[in-house]
């Protein structure tokens, strides 16, 4: 047995009742009575159409506040988006997705899922440990892989006159590419949204339920370490059990928290770029013609579509009492940082609530900005390109099938989960 | 004209890359580097626009030569 077997002969879970527990906020739920004074993620209006909300607060209240979730401050505007982003002296990572429960202050700098949940000086390494592997051009080799995968998806359409495009198309694709990297199997797919699902989505449950639901998630994925360790092979699973850190191999929660980041992460972000992408084109005739027709286009278009529809808002969490940009920020309360409302910002860019698929100038933060820059944005962008070009040449002509039956994901990650389109 | 790269400010998004090839390319964990002495060729001048305007990081620069 090698050293590396040592790490996880018990569940290392088991190994951290000592450890402190971090602090709950009561639930609260029910429609928003003012969005300056009292936003939420996760109510129905905001998943339906959050940008008329955001467009709203830049303008009278540019960093609303809330006393759901135990308090927190929404900015809107694209300079306080970036100004969080590069501080993180003042901003700390180590939640990053708003909830009822912060983990306790001694978390950091580490943080559940190094490196997105991890603050400076840590972060620096373990971000480079992944470096490497999600490069333009290592994530070339996944290239074949997708577009075979996005024509097959797409065969098995069949004579059907309306598809699903979030569920039968959207979904598969990240999903696939992910398992491939990661050494799980591919027919696990339909367990990974389960789990996407309970850790992103069932965020305002009580913080007991919301971990029972992601329990399953961290079991597979410790299962997968066995595996991986009685039988290591070429991919990423088997990289991050050998990798060292400090002249140490990692701490057996640091394996299990970054698989979670590249497992989660990776799969409802790109479906919903891909879906939001599909949405736009089924609902604008005209941009989808000329992509049709300019096919040369759409890495353009493609970030055009990322600005105006980034699925990934993230969140941080106040280190110390502070005046900060005209408000009383308190220890532990939370930033919603919504790099989609960043990117809706005229102050930022032209025409900014328009979708306008030439725009050559395009400086959007739809991966982020700073030190946490997405590590996996160059797989997402080879996948959203593949998964585009695919359908368009295989289906050049088609429209939303009922928009009123759209349904978007709630929370902090958005893009269609239901997109019923008339191919033809 | 040259480009330039701050790295301090370059993350790894990559847009220069992406949109200037002759002129950027990646190292090993993705962040950017000038690719020769960073010389931009007449031909090259609105590559060389391109990637400064999309670097999110606001880390390149073409500067004019004395």
């Amino acid at each position: 047995m090698t050293a590396a077997d040592d790490r996880f002969i018990r569940d290392y879970r088991e190994e951290r009742t000592d450890r402190p527990v971090g602090t709950r906020s009561e639930v609260v739920t029910g429609p928003v009575s003012d969005w300056a004074t009292d936003f939420s993620h996760v109510e129905p209006a905001w998943a339906a159409d959050p940008y008329p909300i955001q467009n709203d607060l830049r303008q009278r209240c540019p960093i609303a506040r809330t006393e759901r979730f135990g308090g927190g401050w929404l900015p809107t505007r694209y300079e306080d988006v970036a100004a969080i982003a590069y501080d993180t002296e003042r901003f700390s990572s180590r939640a990053i997705i708003m909830s009822n429960f912060r983990p306790p202050r001694e978390l950091a700098p580490v943080g559940s899922s190094p490196p997105i949940s991890s603050d400076p000086p840590f972060h620096h390494d373990a971000r480079k440990l992944l470096l490497p592997a999600f490069t333009k051009n290592a994530v070339t080799k996944q290239e074949p892989a997708t577009r075979a995968l996005c024509h097959s998806l797409i065969d098995a359409f069949g004579e059907q006159a309306v598809v699903d495009a979030a569920s039968n198309y959207a979904q598969h694709i990240p999903m696939r590419v992910i398992a491939a990297m990661l050494g799980f199997p591919p027919e696990d797919g339909p367990q990974f949204r389960t789990f996407v699902e309970n850790t992103l989505e069932g965020v305002n449950l009580p913080p007991e339920e919301r971990g029972a639901r992601i329990a399953p998630l961290f079991d597979y994925l410790v299962a997968q370490v066995h595996d991986h360790l009685g039988n290591p092979r070429e991919d990423l699973t088997t990289y991050l059990l050998n990798a060292e850190l400090h002249g140490q191999k990692l701490d057996p929660s640091h394996v299990v928290g970054t698989l979670v980041l590249l497992l989660i992460a990776g799969i409802d972000t790109t479906w919903s770029a891909i879906g939001s992408s599909l949405w736009h084109l089924a609902k604008t005739p005209a941009d989808r013609r000329r992509l049709v027709a300019e096919p040369g286009l759409l890495p353009t278009a493609m970030e055009e579509f990322l600005r105006a529809y980034a699925p990934v808002t993230m969140a941080r969490l106040v280190k110390e009492d502070m005046h900060w940009h005209g408000v009383d920020m308190k220890a532990d309360d939370w930033i919603l940082l919504s790099f989609p409302a960043a990117n809706r910002d005229p102050a930022q860019f032209d025409r900014a609530g328009e979708v306008v698929i030439d725009r050559e100038a395009n400086r959007h933060a739809a991966f982020g900005l700073g030190i946490h820059r997405c590590v996996g944005s160059h797989l997402a962008r080879m996948e959203l390109r593949v998964a585009l070009e695919v359908w368009l040449q295989r289906i050049p002509e088609f429209s939303l099938a009922d928009p009123s039956a759209v349904t978007w994901a709630p929370g902090q990650i958005r893009g269609p989960r239901t997109l019923p389109l008339r191919i033809g | 004209m040259k480009v330039h790269i701050d790295s301090q400010r370059c993350q790894g998004h990559g847009r220069c890359y992406d949109l200037a090839p002759g002129l950027f390319g990646a190292d090993d964990e993705g962040y950017s580097k000038v690719l020769g002495d960073g010389t931009v060729p007449p031909e090259s001048g609105h590559e060389a626009r391109l990637a400064v305007l999309n670097c999110p990081e606001h880390a390149i620069e073409v500067v004019e030569e004395a």
